[in-house]
């Protein structure tokens, strides 16, 4: 079998005396759709932070496609092929939404200028902004946003897309919107990492789900295992 | 405009501005004008960091003062020329910047600036101890005899003209090229930008020391302008408040947003210094402020756009 897209191995990351992930160890495969839940508070944010270089693991190793990554600077980390969203949308305020998916193109996604336009363009068209291209991210309504937030991560060209929390907050057509663009770019190859409190969209997106739970790996397994799991169900609503 | 027809105007403007020199009008001309000047060098080297990358700067007197410092040092020393004492000025400067450009590392937004503040007392502080350089007292400075044309005055006020071109010309290019838009991100979101591929350190390690190496240059000259060098003067708080103003004025986030607050502002200065009183200078520049910040926070850049939007 080929090596893991992404090794977190044994990941700790303290905040102070607080201990938010404690040697969290997760494989994530090339291709794969994989879910990543738990209640508030449980890490997953932590963690990814930790993936894409917003924060440095305070012990572990991480590795992705076989090298060690730990302690890369984020820009480093998406121009080797990691690229997330934000939970709550980061946009870059004083650019059109055009200007916005260029950033990561010309940085990360080694767009040369004679073609940006065109992969602009196209990028727009898959996730469905064309109209919207020439608007500043104040003119968007809460989907575009996060239409936005994806389709920039897309823009660096990823092997491995975070999706931290893409559909909170969004109706549940606009959920299955989202979904569907997801499902897509994972078609197209593109391993995906799922954060979601949504638990429709996550348990039918992902193929496999791992659950954290106060900052510890708890449960593993197909959508169908993790439902029956008592343990995840204790995390979630108690005993 | 392209690159071509940019250095084609930028080469006028320096002819317009030695022919000016020839001309031999009222000496209190070339004297206004070089302050105007100086503070389009100012205004422009203050937005690169400022506009561009938004990382505002208080202390631009440290490095107005450093740069006019070298150069004091330099005379002093060894009698150097007047283009050793510009990049000499600048470059000293340019590593203040890339001190204060690790300082972003771990302050951001006002406690970068009150950091940049303190940096200009504790630098004046520094000068004001050291006597080789005058100390409190100041030091004056003897004009070389003989420029190579018309009187001293007309010679510095031609060299700013060229200054402050170079200075503009290189803004422009940072505006139009990959590491302005790396810098715009870095402004509207550090953490996106940095996760969307965009090396942010280092490009504010490169925002900071050339607004540095700029601000030093525009006091380079300083010393055999005003030929009595002393710490009040060269760290006036004026730099602070107008390399603030006139691009906030004139508008941040282009090159010529500098320019024009920088000369709307510096003549309605020179003109009140001269009419009025010199104290009116920074009240003045307040009121100015005050008012954009209230009307039009985009300066007048963003007026341009709304109206022409319209």
């Amino acid at each position: 079998m080929a090596a893991p897209l992404l090794e977190v191995n044994g990941v700790v990351k303290r905040f102070g005396g607080f201990t938010a992930l404690n040697r969290v160890t997760i494989q994530v495969e090339a291709g794969e759709r994989f879910g990543l839940i738990g209640p508030n508070g449980s890490g997953k944010t932590t963690l990814i932070n930790c993936v894409a270089g917003s924060l440095y693991a305070d012990e572990g190793r991480i590795l992705f496609e076989g090298r060690d990554v730990t302690t890369l600077p984020p820009h480093r980390r998406t121009r080797l092929g990691i690229a997330r969203t934000f939970q709550i949308p980061k946009p870059f305020a004083s650019m059109t939404v055009r200007e916005n998916l260029g950033i990561p193109l010309e940085y990360a996604g080694h767009a040369r200028a004679s073609d940006e336009d065109a992969q602009v363009a196209e990028l727009l068209r898959e996730i469905g902004l064309e109209a919207k291209a020439h608007l500043r991210p104040a003119g968007l309504t809460q989907i575009e946003m996060r239409k936005l937030e994806l389709a920039r991560a897309m823009a660096a060209r990823p092997k491995l897309l975070i999706s931290d929390e893409a559909m909170a907050g969004l109706s549940s057509g606009e959920v299955d919107d989202i979904l569907a663009i997801l499902l897509r770019l994972n078609a197209q190859g593109i391993t995906i990492i799922m954060i979601e409190h949504i638990m429709r969209a996550v348990m039918r997106f992902s193929q496999r789900i791992v659950v954290l739970d106060a900052g510890e790996r708890i449960a593993e397994g197909t959508p169908d295992q993790i439902v029956r799991n008592p343990a995840v169900e204790k995390a979630y609503l108690g005993e | 405009m392209r690159t071509g027809p940019a250095l084609v105007v930028g080469a006028a403007v320096v002819l317009a501005g030695v022919a000016l020199a020839g001309l031999h009008v009222n000496a209190y001309v070339y004297f206004a004008g070089y302050v105007i000047l100086q503070y389009v060098v100012i205004a422009t080297a203050w937005n690169i960091l400022g506009g561009y990358a938004g990382y505002v700067n208080f202390g631009t007197p440290a490095f107005f003062a450093l740069g006019a410092y070298t150069a004091v040092f330099l005379i002093r020393s060894l009698q150097a020329p007047l283009p050793v004492l510009i990049v000499a000025g600048g470059l000293v400067a340019a590593l203040l910047g890339l001190g204060i450009g690790y300082l972003t590392l771990r302050l951001r937004g006002t406690f970068f600036s009150i950091a940049t503040l303190a940096l200009a007392v504790v630098l004046q502080t520094m000068i004001i101890n050291w006597e080789y350089v005058g100390g409190s007292r100041g030091i004056s400075v003897l004009r070389p005899s003989g420029p190579p044309f018309g009187s001293y005055v007309t010679f510095l006020f031609t060299v700013m003209v060229g200054l402050a071109v170079v200075a503009v010309m290189v803004a422009r290019f940072i505006e139009r090229s990959w590491i302005g838009r790396g810098l715009a991100a870095l402004r509207d979101n550090e953490e996106a930008a940095e996760c969307m591929g965009v090396p942010t350190l280092r490009l504010k390690l490169f925002a900071t020391t050339v607004s540095g190496f700029l601000l030093g240059v525009a006091g380079a000259p300083f010393p055999y302008y005003v030929t009595f060098v002393e710490p009040n003067s060269a760290f006036a708080i004026d730099y602070a408040v107008n390399a603030l103003a006139m691009p906030m004025i004139g508008g941040t986030t282009s090159w010529i947003g500098p320019v024009i607050g920088a000369v709307l502002l510096g003549t309605a200065q020179q003109l009140a210094t001269v009419t009025i009183s010199s104290e009116l200078n920074l009240f003045i520049v307040g009121v100015v402020l005050v008012a954009f910040v209230v009307l039009a926070p985009e300066g007048i850049l963003g007026l341009v756009r709304r109206w022409r939007g319209r």
